[in-house]
């Protein structure tokens, strides 16, 4: 990843001897880095909705399927994502694991393959525009052009390799998050890093690898063979494809959209590979109309869309058999489900036709694809009810331990009051998620939703991930390991 | 940062003074010629030295540009376009400079009825050659100007053909001048339209390079 995303990011620059290797590397490195590490989190929750894989070996695995497919494809010579391969097989860890596929997870990624290239595309259309014109206005010597170029290149790559640690170290390192063993520190007491942090540091630190050791080959490849671009193109081109990586990444103009009451851009890991090619096509058209569209490449990136997902899920699929039966090795956590008289009576609350259930009183249920089939080949549930049996039958035992909380917990993030509440329930067990958070609304007002509307939106969002962090602090020392699930839902 | 851009500045004044350099010669050259064609030979000679002088210090100019450009690896897309264009350019300055010594040399006798004809064909030359040297400025502040300068390049060019043709056609009807008078005379004519050539040849170079950078 390394070496091909940041070749898609320098590459140009490089090819045209426009930037040092050197230099790019350096650059690079270390913006991706630390977009990584500041606003990493962004698109990897997203993937993390996808597919909440539970135990290192499975992440390991996954992984690897996607590593490899990303090899293969692009010996092939086809525009490969890595986006794309880790989705791919993370599914196919979905499917061997009976973990049920999250729809609208999947189609908020999916959509975004599509109209990341189209947006790039109209960014470099405009953009490239724009430039021309400020060009013929401001009559400036071929000389200063060149410099300023330069000092765009660099400038903007910083910014693109910025976006694309924030926004691909999701594809890296994204399915190790709810599984990675890391506490958060405290480096000088200064900088605060959560374990999600030092994992994404640790993937910007092996993408910076990647680029040190393997991309110079690459960038030749990608500013030479595949477009011949003049530097000021290749600025475009950067430019348009940061700005896509950012957007899909940045939670702050996420926030800044919805406090706006505009509609949120969903922050998901999207390819660079396309929203190169997509910035390239809309040069094209800037510069010669219809005629500069080579379908060739579209139909390329489209075979990408459907070939890379499909042999990096199938990959994941048989690794991960592998893996389990051969090498055996633990490559999930089962999640079991329980349709117990304590589920059900929630369950009535909220509009369950739970009469039908009563007859499966006390029945278990190893995973949610089994469950979900049960109830609608049985008692012709819809996807909406199944969706919330599911959620409430979901078995999690939580201990709430104060001493794990007041190492774990950020006084800072959650206020004194909800410490407090949670303080009083020391030492209490809880079978599913839902006793917990149902038990802290009815003890505080602290812990309690708003109604919705947008003003609301950013504080309900926040309460959801205080909840998510009590759920996965409290679980992580559970004892028995059969009923440890790290997921992040 | 501020001093890359102070150091471009100081390369963009380089190529503007060799420009200059080239304007300044070709100049000179026109105005010696007419003392030549007047008979005052000696501010002919004088003119002649300024001309030389002009054109060792445009070499001069011209090879520090292009050492700097490549040492200093500027414009990398255009580098090879912008050096073929400084050479070219400087053949121009060349032809103009061996014409003059070749004036010196071998001081050749033009009837007095031709005289005016042939200061007519020097002042086309040199007009293609003002608007070839503002072609190549233009080329690297204002493309969209290329094209004007271009169009009158192309013109005195072919104007100097024109007028060159004519004379050689009368100085070869002609009955009182001997043929190694005439020959003469031609093989000057050529050496006066050549230069308007050679400008020619800056011109078409520039139109390709600017279509280059256009897209």
């Amino acid at each position: 990843m390394g070496a091909n995303d940041a070749a898609n990011i320098f590459g140009t620059a490089v090819a045209t001897r426009m930037v040092k290797f050197r230099t790019a590397a350096i650059i690079a490195s270390l913006f991706v880095i630390i977009g990584a590490v500041i606003s990493g989190a962004g698109a990897a929750k997203t993937l993390g909705h996808l597919g909440a894989i539970n135990a290192l070996g499975g992440s390991f695995t996954v992984a690897l399927a996607a590593a490899l497919t990303v090899a293969w494809m692009t010996k092939l010579g086809l525009p490969v994502s890595t986006t794309q391969a880790i989705v791919g097989a993370i599914i196919g860890w979905d499917l061997f694991t009976g973990y049920l596929i999250d729809t609208t997870a999947l189609s908020k990624i999916v959509s975004t393959w599509v109209i990341s290239p189209i947006l790039s595309g109209i960014f470099a259309y405009f953009l490239f525009k724009l430039f021309r014109l400020l060009l013929k206005i401001l009559k400036i010597h071929l000389l200063e052009v060149d410099l300023y170029t330069r000092f765009g290149l660099i400038l903007i790559g910083a910014f693109g390799a910025y976006s694309l640690g924030a926004n691909n170290i999701a594809n890296v390192m994204g399915v190790f998050v709810p599984a990675h063993p890391f506490n958060d520190v405290n480096l000088f007491g200064i900088i605060r890093l959560t374990g999600t942090q030092q994992l994404f540091l640790l993937g910007g630190l092996a993408i910076a690898c990647g680029i040190y050791t393997y991309s110079l080959r690459v960038m030749k490849t990608v500013g030479r063979d595949i477009f011949k671009l003049s530097p000021i193109n290749a600025l475009v081109v950067v430019l348009a494809e940061s700005l896509v990586l950012f957007i899909f990444a940045s939670e702050s103009l996420e926030r800044f959209l919805i406090t706006h009451g505009l509609p949120a851009i969903p922050l998901v890991p999207v390819s660079s590979s396309q929203a190169v090619v997509g910035a390239v096509i809309g040069i094209g058209l800037a510069r010669g109309g219809g005629r500069a569209i080579n379908f060739g490449v579209l139909k390329k990136i489209a075979w990408g869309w459907v070939l890379t997902p499909l042999s990096a899920g199938i990959m994941s699929f048989f690794a991960l058999f592998f893996m389990q039966n051969v090498f055996q090795q633990k490559v999930y956590e089962p999640v079991p489900y329980v349709i117990s008289s304590k589920v059900l009576n929630r369950l009535e609350k909220e509009n369950i036709e739970v009469e039908k259930l009563v007859t499966v009183e006390g029945r278990k249920f190893s995973n949610a694809r089994r469950l979900k089939y049960y109830l609608r080949s049985r008692f012709g549930f819809s996807n909406k009810e199944i969706g919330i049996i599911l959620k409430f039958s979901e078995v999690d035992t939580l201990i709430i331990d104060s001493f794990i909380a007041k190492k774990e917990l950020d006084p800072d993030w959650f206020t004194p009051e909800q410490l407090k509440t949670l303080k009083s329930l020391h030492g209490t067990i809880f079978e599913h998620k839902w006793e917990l958070s149902d038990t802290l609304q009815k003890l505080s007002p602290h812990w309690r939703f708003k109604p919705h509307s947008t003003k609301n939106i950013l504080y309900n969002r926040d309460l959801k991930h205080k909840y998510n962090k009590l759920f996965f602090t409290f679980k992580k020392r559970n004892i028995s390991p059969q009923n440890q699930r790290l997921s992040r839902k | 940062m501020f001093s890359v851009i102070k150091k471009t500045k100081a390369l963009e004044a380089k190529i503007d003074e060799f420009l200059d350099t080239i304007l300044k010669a070709s100049m000179e050259f026109r105005e010696g010629l007419k003392y030549y064609l007047n008979g005052d030979m000696e501010e002919f000679e004088k003119r002649s030295r300024l001309v030389d002088r002009l054109e060792s210090n445009a070499d001069n100019i011209r090879r520090e540009v292009e050492n700097r450009i490549y040492l200093e690896m500027l414009i990398p897309e255009a580098r090879g376009d912008v050096l073929a264009l400084l050479e070219n350019s400087d053949n121009v300055l060349n032809a103009i400079a061996d014409t003059i010594v070749e004036f010196s040399i071998e001081r050749p006798k033009f009837p007095e009825d031709l005289k005016d004809q042939i200061e007519n064909l020097a002042d086309v030359s040199i007009e293609a050659v003002e608007e070839m040297v503002a072609t190549v400025r233009s080329y690297f502040k204002n493309l969209t100007a290329v094209r004007d300068h271009l169009t009158k390049v192309m013109f005195y060019e072919n104007e100097s053909d024109k007028v060159g043709e004519r004379i050689k056609r009368q100085v070869f009807t002609r009955e009182d001048l001997h043929l190694c008078n005439k020959l003469q005379i031609r093989t000057f004519v050529v050496y006066l339209q050549e230069i308007a050539d050679k400008a020619e040849d800056v011109g078409d170079r520039v139109a390709i390079y600017t279509m280059k950078r256009l897209v």
